[in-house]
């Protein structure tokens, strides 16, 4: 029973919102799983916010090495918390411009993430320089067309190109580009997303057919 | 010329002090790196978690509840088994949600994927090679019908990429793949970079801001 009622519930689940999609007074079904799954999924943020307290509290009460850290990590969640939850003026949300929620985004949130996600440029940087040596013909061919795209949105690569002779009416690097990204991106690209969402239909099917089970996990 | 309150000073100079935190990974890891890291997970999970709960869970559900629409009891119910996950005892019936969103997604994607990933795709592939209006038209179609065979062949791997015809239809689809990560790896670069330069410019105006706090700038 534990995994059987599961499989029945997956199978109803996508049943439903694949007659509701052929089905016009039925769109209503899918609108309301829909809003379903996507409280569950918010949902889940309680969990992996408890699932939190319960890592970082027992290394605090152990004193593990580091456990500093994982206070200072639960004292910012808490306060974001109840910053985000509770704290507004009359009249206004926790979650509007001018209070405490929105300052703790402004000053807090976005430098850290911003500055997490502008680090990483030194990390491509000297990932490529051992990574991009033009060992093969297909490491030559990914090299060339990375250095034409980069070139091709600095100023400098604006110069080089309007100096590059014209064919017609068009500008030979003009054109270089249009194929590389309308040409050979755009087929790699949809060469790459058919074979996923084919991929992605085989695996839905293989879920709600009950043939494919690992997400139950466990053994009982 | 902007006025700074106190509170604003003090939001731009921890924020340029946390960013110059994460800055310092680049020489090593350190106490200070560190830091920041623990910081930003936890004001990351409750940022999004106290999103979620005005975008999704208070308009959707408690609204919805508050309104009369009993269906979204439901909704609760499973909510609230997905924390049964925390007990050994009761932690299967965290499966009923689990099945609940696993059989949307499935059932989403059987229709959706195909019609948005599969279907429309193949429409867009099936180009004029004839009686093309210019030669670069006809070169950049011919460009992407070859390329997405090709690419398509690639993948096929039930079959081994051996022979005349397969064997090199599918050295041809490596190349145009290898053009796609190509460009996929120079636009991710220079997205980088831009987000490094409006970092750098930010602490700049915080810099700024500063001396014009003070009164020397």
């Amino acid at each position: 029973m534990k995994r059987e009622i599961p499989l029945v519930i997956t199978f109803i689940a996508g049943i439903v919102m694949i007659i509701q999609f052929y089905t016009y007074p039925l769109n209503w079904l899918g609108d309301l799983f829909n809003d379903f799954y996507n409280i569950i999924l918010t949902f889940s943020f309680v969990l992996g916010a408890l699932s939190l307290y319960a890592v970082n509290g027992k290394k605090i009460t152990s004193q593990a090495p580091g456990w500093g850290y994982n206070l200072v990590l639960l004292v910012s969640l808490t306060i974001t918390l109840v910053c985000g939850l509770f704290i507004a003026p009359p009249g206004k949300l926790p979650t509007d411009e001018g209070t405490a929620f929105s300052w703790i985004f402004a000053n807090i949130f976005n430098p850290l993430s911003s500055a997490t996600y502008s680090l990483l440029a030194f990390y491509v940087a000297s990932a490529s320089f051992r990574a991009f040596r033009a060992r093969s013909l297909e490491a030559s061919i990914l090299l060339v067309t990375a250095f034409i795209v980069m070139l091709s949105r600095v100023p400098l690569g604006e110069y080089i190109w309007q100096c590059l002779p014209v064919l017609g009416q068009y500008n030979i690097a003009e054109l270089i580009e249009d194929w590389i990204m309308g040409g050979f991106n755009a087929a790699g690209q949809r060469a790459v997303m058919l074979g996923a969402a084919v991929g992605l239909v085989s695996v839905s099917l293989k879920i709600l057919l009950g043939i494919e089970r690992s997400y139950l996990g466990g053994n009982d | 010329m902007v006025a700074y309150s106190l509170s604003d000073m003090l939001g731009m100079w921890i924020g340029a002090c946390l960013a110059l935190f994460v800055f310092s990974f680049l020489y090593k890891d350190n106490p200070f790196y560190k830091l920041a890291e623990h910081i930003f997970v936890g004001v990351a999970a409750g940022y999004t978690m106290c999103m979620g709960y005005w975008q999704v869970i208070q308009p959707n559900l408690i609204a919805k509840l508050q309104a009369g629409d009993w269906r979204y009891l439901i909704a609760a119910v499973l909510s609230l088994m997905l924390l049964t996950r925390l007990s050994d005892k009761y932690a299967w019936l965290s499966r009923w949600p689990l099945a609940f969103m696993v059989g949307i997604f499935a059932g989403y994607n059987i229709v959706y994927t195909m019609q948005a990933q599969v279907l429309k795709q193949l429409e867009a592939t099936i180009l004029p090679l004839w009686n093309c209006q210019s030669w670069q038209e006809l070169c950049q179609n011919l460009i992407v019908v070859v390329g997405v065979l090709t690419g398509l062949m690639y993948f096929y791997f039930s079959k081994e990429h051996k022979g005349t015809l397969w064997g090199k239809a599918a050295r041809v689809g490596i190349w145009g793949l290898m053009i796609t990560f190509g460009a996929a790896f120079g636009y991710t670069v220079m997205a980088r970079i831009s987000l490094l330069i409006g970092h750098v410019m930010y602490l700049q105006d915080v810099w700024r801001a500063t001396l014009q706090f003070f009164g020397l700038g």
